[in-house]
């Protein structure tokens, strides 16, 4: 018995650091507070029947957004943390293994558990609509994907309270992360969680890719889709050739730990170096896939706030493709100080040289879109417009770094930090609070308040610049990334102190942001219309919110931003006055997340070698797999007559 | 373009074989390369030669039984199997060229 509670108490619970009580205690009253208002409410049907096991792609999409909220919350938090942490010289409020903890599940959370899930929360909203279609190719498995993904994410965040957390940086580099330098169970968390999640990933690519090549309604040729499609179409066909190796390469690192394999370690003919490689192998493409769908968000929101066709339509279409290409060859500039030699060096240098000519015509695209035109200054068309210049910035300390032998005076210092936070955050992140803001209505039936929009855009992008552009300096003053505190004679204090108030100044903005949400939902301008911007796409031809079959008939499109022409030519009417059919619909099911419950019992077991727990947890995924390829499936019919009824309550037909 | 739904909830004709054999096969070559790294003893060099044969059978497999190769459909398929071919052959080489 007292085995059982010192086990407990020294390796299975987190124990001895009092911000980590104070997360048990808020996890323990979060989940009481929750259980008690859904069953005060009655809501637990609700909650099962319409969002647990739904297959609506807009559902899904909502879902993966929330989570991704939640996500943010939790790596801005681990951001402030370690500002303060940084903000004085000598500070001892994280010791340096918490401050590795933190810093690595903060660049784990927000890159495959923020970025990813937002954006693949808009594409899943916003994609089937523009193409005019009914739902995504594979319901099921868009069900499939969201929850792998969400266990994953809930395996991964476990790991701060159960076990301990991950400390090998979000790169994971071997041989650090191997079972002799790094024992415990904090790498096996990063290990799984990031597997179940990228299974998911996996296959919503496959399913974006499919959804886009078969499913786009009548007339829409490849070249008038929305540009925020084509970014999903090629960020898709990059998950897919992408993604694989980096299951492979986690599915090696878990068999070393796990099982006492040797392919990265520095012994029994192992290759560390290896891990690198196919980290950034993956890694790289990874950072178009995060930012792609961004280019297409700020294209479409531009176009439309610009009340103007978008400038250069197909040379965006061929520069995103030239990306698709490049992106898979450019990896090795994360470790031109790896000592590759000069000639493997020179290539990676000017391939990614190159990728920056595609990167920096769609700059051009942009701002000649709105060159006389009557820019209307919206929320979501100021995080776009604030995304240009800042981006350009990141983009330039980019080529910086390219050059390989400069690179070895930035590597691993705050410049190459203030780098990739520039272009993350001002691409990634603005797009993610732009079609936030953008497809509100379209999800939630009403608009944002625009004034706490402006009050979050105008503090965050002021704290972002505050936070970020003085750690270029920090870099050149040697100060380097992962240092969890620094000597008093340095002289890097003033420009810390001033980054961190930057850091609390974004904060700031998100609790405005979450304010407005709440503000929104009860006193927001309702969309009655469904088209609340004058939008250009097809996905403001339906209601705000859009009925579970998307559209009652199916639009027919003759040229780009088919929803702008239609109305121009005065053809929604017509179309909206069409004969409405019986319209076929997939069934919702509960077994994607009951599936994915299997899946996270398996990575916990892994995680804590219980082969046991594993086996488990592997043979009811296998059982509802099987249970799967049996069930007979045909979807169900909306009839024709609910379909008119729905039709004429929202007033589009009389 | 548009498919209607209904169009895709056909079942299959008669009980599924090629699955069934395609799921055996693929079974029998992936324990056939566990067990010649595991229980015999050969040369290295022989032991990869041999598990690259059985890789490239399983390929083929995959694509035969499970993924309609033999279904032509527009340009998509061949533009992908090349493009995964030709990102294949840049991890491998370009992997070997960097470390070795």
């Amino acid at each position: 018995m007292s085995n059982i509670k010192d086990y407990l108490l020294h390796d299975f619970f987190v124990t001895g650091e009092p911000m980590i009580y104070m997360a048990d205690v808020s996890i323990v009253l979060v989940t009481i507070a929750i259980v008690v208002v859904l069953t005060y409410f009655k809501k637990w049907k609700w909650l099962w029947k319409d969002w647990l096991t739904t297959v609506d792609h807009k559902k899904i999409g909502i879902m993966y957004i929330l989570a991704a909220l939640a996500m943010l919350f939790r790596g801005g938090i681990d951001a402030l943390l370690m500002r303060v942490q940084l903000s004085a010289p000598n500070l001892h409020f994280l010791d340096a293994q918490h401050y590795n903890e933190i810093f690595t599940t903060h660049g784990t959370i927000m890159i495959l558990f923020m970025a990813m899930p937002f954006l693949i929360g808009l594409i899943n909203v916003a994609m089937p609509l523009q193409i005019g279609a009914r739902d995504v190719a594979f319901p099921y498995l868009n069900a499939i994907s969201f929850w792998l993904f969400f266990v994953g994410a809930m395996l991964f965040n476990l790991s701060f309270v159960i076990g301990g957390s991950p400390d090998a940086g979000w790169t994971s580099y071997t041989p650090l992360a191997e079972k002799s330098l790094d024992p415990g169970v904090g790498e096996n968390y990063y290990l799984l969680g990031l597997q179940l999640a990228g299974i998911g990933t996996l296959a919503s690519g496959v399913n974006f890719a499919v959804t886009i090549i078969k499913m786009r309604a009548p007339g829409m040729t490849l070249m008038r889709m929305p540009m925020f499609t084509w970014s999903t179409l090629i960020t898709s066909i990059i998950i897919v050739f992408a993604f694989p190796v980096l299951t492979v390469a986690l599915a090696m690192l878990t068999i070393d730990r796990v099982f006492g394999g040797h392919f990265f370690t520095a012994t029994a003919g192992g290759e560390p170096m290896m891990w690198a490689n196919l980290f950034w192998i993956w890694g790289h493409p990874e950072v178009y896939i995060v930012i792609l769908p961004a280019f297409g968000i700020f294209s479409d929101i531009i176009s439309t706030f610009s009340g103007k066709k978008l400038f250069g339509y197909n040379v965006m279409v061929y520069s995103m493709v030239a990306i698709s290409v490049l992106s898979f060859l450019v990896w090795v500039h994360h470790f031109f100080t790896m000592g590759s030699g000069a000639a493997v060096n020179s290539v990676f240098g000017i391939s990614t040289m190159a990728i920056s000519i595609p990167t920096g015509v769609k700059i051009f695209n942009w701002l000649l879109t709105m060159y006389r035109s009557r820019i209307k200054f919206t929320v979501a068309n100021l995080w776009s417009l604030a995304f240009i210049p800042n981006f350009v910035i990141g983009g330039i300390t980019g080529v910086m770094l390219a050059v390989a032998a400069a690179d070895y005076q930035y590597h691993n210092s705050y410049f190459l930090i203030a780098h990739f936070h520039n272009v993350l955050i001002a691409g990634t992140v603005f797009s993610c609070f732009a079609g936030l803001t953008y497809w509100w209505p379209k999800m939630f039936g009403h608009v944002l308040n625009e004034r706490l929009g402006k009050w979050t855009f105008w503090i965050f992008v002021i704290g972002y610049n505050i936070c970020f552009l003085p750690q270029y300096w920090l870099g050149f003053m040697g100060m380097t990334r992962r240092t969890y505190t620094y000597a008093s004679g340095l002289g890097w204090m003033p420009l810390n102190v001033i980054s961190t108030v930057g850091g609390f100044l974004m904060g700031i903005g998100f609790i405005i942001m979450v304010y407005n949400i709440y503000y929104s939902a009860r006193y927001g301008e309702r969309d009655t219309t469904g088209d609340p911007w004058d939008g250009r796409t097809l996905e403001w031809a339906t209601t705000s919110p859009a009925a579970e079959y998307n559209f009652a008939t199916v639009p027919e499109v003759e040229d780009i931003d088919a929803f702008y022409d239609m109305k121009k030519k005065n053809k929604v009417k017509e179309w909206l006055n069409k004969p409405i059919k019986d319209i076929h619909m997939p069934n919702n099911s509960g077994r994607p997340i009951i599936m994915a419950g299997f899946f996270f019992v398996a990575g916990f077991g892994l995680t804590f070698e219980w082969i046991w727990l594993a086996i488990a947890g592997l043979v009811g995924v296998f059982i509802t797999m099987v249970l799967r390829s049996f069930e007979i499936d045909n979807g169900h019919h909306i009839h024709k007559e609910e379909v008119e009824r729905t039709e004429r309550e929202a007033g589009r037909i009389s | 373009m548009q498919t209607d739904h209904s169009t895709t909830s056909h079942g299959h004709e008669g009980f599924p074989w090629k699955h069934v054999i395609g799921f055996i096969l693929s079974l029998i070559l992936t324990v056939a390369a566990l067990w010649i790294v595991v229980s015999l003893s050969l040369s290295v060099t022989l032991t990869i030669t041999f598990i690259l044969i059985l890789a490239i059978f399983q390929v083929l497999v995959q694509l035969l039984f499970f993924m309609h190769i033999t279904e032509h459909e527009g340009a998509y398929q061949i533009i992908a199997i090349f493009f995964g071919i030709f990102l294949a052959a840049v991890f491998v080489y370009g992997s070997i060229w960097i470390i070795y």
